[in-house]
């Protein structure tokens, strides 16, 4: 299992001016597996998403992927490796289009690939109806999509996927994570941020437990859904 | 009417100058939401660069090829201390509170204005008679050879820019950064570069500006950055600051209502009146004119 590792987090620390944010943490995600970070508001993960991509600089500790080091490289420079990230609050760009916005998410390569955005308009249909429109004038789901749909853009090796699911209506959030699924089978690795744990770990691999900026828990989905801690803690004693 | 046509067409001069300086002030402050205070001052800057260039470079001609060669070097060294007053008075303070940015912009402004003073001298200077003194009269409209070349030049330069701007990748990374840097970053975008590049844009669009006016008025002064600086920002903020359209729209409005107020109540009134115009677009339109962004929703 050891040689196919994609991406592995070593002794992270994190910290905004003097307060701790990631407290060391570790983690491994293997080519082709749907990993989640679990854990309450607050506990790190946009943090730890965020410096995977260098929008925020690590204390100490190492993040590789494949042959490189990450902590020392500009935040521009990620997704040219094959890391992209569909940001917490999904941060899609307003008064561009839908189809502006996808574009730039190929940015980094040196043509738009058609057959990229077909894949994409294929996996989330509404953003081709829409395509002409104003990005910010999606709904927050359409949103979402668009935010991942603009991540994909670039033919990443691995996708940071930073809370899908908040603030959207139920029956979108279902949409989304079928599709996340479909992703995941093209052969994307995804690494995905969920305070929704149950429905997270229906979708994942794996997963780890982050509690204060420090992994409390981590095993398969399975064994996650019967830990007594995790059921305590997030999915409501009796769910 | 004969006044009306008369300073319609002085109008649309001196907007020309405005929208082409106010563009560097709202591209700087799309992008990084900081007033570059200096940049009327690089705008004075260039016209005396553009006389030493005269001077000393291609030796006094008024050729066509000299005429050209005159504004290209200058917007080349305009563009070069463009960047070095980006990187000199604004990267260190990118992190830093808005304020301390804001007191950085003004002290380059002193620092420049004071630096033209030293090189050139604190009396007026007059600038070299580029253009043959040609002018055309339309039964009492006169409207001159140079008014004429502001006018088709700066418009090429507002239609290129525009395209650039919307068309380009490059010019669709500009938009992204200035909606938001951290997700710029994401589509792999330098921003730093983005951020540069606005300063090279900005800076020789104002050299432009600035040769300009000392073509147009030919009395250039060290310290005139500070008033027409003032014009074209005002410009910026009626045109709906950050936004491109809206600058080269909002220096166009200024120049007709400034030559308009000149010609129909007093020159000496025009500034009053372009103050108080100000008050009343923030009062009606605080966004300026075109400055509607789409609210996004959550
Ligand atoms: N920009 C910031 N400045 C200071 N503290 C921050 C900032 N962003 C997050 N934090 C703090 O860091 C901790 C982790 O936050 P975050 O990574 O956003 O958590 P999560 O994504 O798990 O909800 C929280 O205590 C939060 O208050
Ligand atoms: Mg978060």
């Amino acid at each position: 299992m050891s040689n196919d590792v994609l991406f592995e987090i070593k002794d992270l620390e994190v910290s905004y001016g003097a307060i701790a944010a990631i407290k060391g943490i570790s983690l491994k995600v293997h080519k082709g597996e749907i990993v989640a970070i679990l854990g309450a508001n607050g506990a790190g993960k946009t943090t730890t998403m965020r410096t995977i991509s260098q929008l925020l600089k690590a204390k100490a500790g190492s993040i590789r992927f494949k042959e490189h080091e990450l902590t020392n490289l500009p935040a521009h420079k990620i997704v040219k490796l094959g890391i992209s990230h569909s940001p917490e609050g999904r941060r899609v760009f307003g008064i561009l289009t839908v189809e502006e916005n996808l574009t730039l998410g190929a940015f980094s390569q040196s043509k738009l690939d058609r057959k990229t955005l077909a894949w994409v308009y294929d996996l989330f249909p509404r953003l081709q109806e829409r395509r002409k429109q104003l990005a910010g004038t999606l709904s927050g789901g359409e949103q979402q999509m668009l935010a991942i749909g603009r991540a994909l853009m670039s033919n990443p090796e691995m996708v940071l996927l930073d809370e899908p699911s908040l603030g959207i209506a139920p029956i979108l959030v279902k949409a989304i994570f079928k599709q996340i699924k479909e992703i995941a089978k093209s052969g994307v690795t995804v690494l995905l941020v969920e305070q929704n744990a149950k429905a997270a770990l229906k979708l994942a691999d794996r997963g780890y437990v982050l509690d204060v900026g420090k992994i409390a828990l981590s095993g398969t989905s399975a064994e996650l859904l019967a830990s007594e801690k995790v059921q305590e803690a997030y999915l409501g004693k009796k769910n | 009417m004969d006044i009306f046509l008369q300073q319609l067409a002085n109008g649309l001069t001196i907007g020309s100058m405005f929208a082409l300086v106010a563009l560097g002030y709202t591209m700087v402050y799309g992008v990084m939401r900081l007033i570059n205070f200096a940049h009327g001052d690089m705008v004075a800057a260039s016209a005396f660069v553009g006389l030493t260039i005269y001077t000393h470079v291609t030796g006094q001609a008024t050729s066509l090829a000299a005429v050209v060669a005159i504004f290209l070097l200058s917007a080349v060294v305009m563009a070069v201390l463009g960047v070095v007053l980006e990187r000199v008075a604004y990267r260190p303070l990118r992190e830093a509170p808005r304020l301390s940015a804001v007191v950085s912009a003004l002290g380059a402004s002193l620092v420049i204005q004071n630096g033209i003073m030293l090189i050139w001298g604190p009396r007026m200077r007059i600038f070299p008679e580029l253009v043959p003194q040609v002018y055309w009269d339309f039964g009492g409209v006169v409207i001159s050879l140079i008014q004429v070349i502001i006018l088709v030049l700066s418009l090429v330069l507002m239609i290129a820019l525009y395209l650039f701007v919307e068309k380009t990748r490059i010019g669709a990374a500009i938009r992204a950064s200035s909606i938001d840097q951290d997700a710029a970053r994401l589509m792999g975008i330098n921003v730093n570069s983005i951020i540069a590049l606005i300063f090279i844009i900005g800076s020789s669009l104002g050299a432009v500006g600035g040769l300009f006016i000392g073509l147009y008025y030919r009395g250039i002064t060290f310290n005139m950055g500070w008033q027409y600086g003032l014009y074209a920002f005002v410009a910026a903020i009626i045109g709906g600051i950050g936004n491109i359209p809206g600058a080269m729209l909002g220096g166009m409005l200024l120049g007709l209502f400034n030559a308009f107020i000149a010609g129909y109540v007093s020159s000496t009134w025009a500034d009053a009146f372009t103050f108080i115009l100000l008050i009343v677009i923030l009062i009606i339109r605080p966004t300026g004119i075109l400055g509607e962004r789409v609210a996004e929703k959550v």
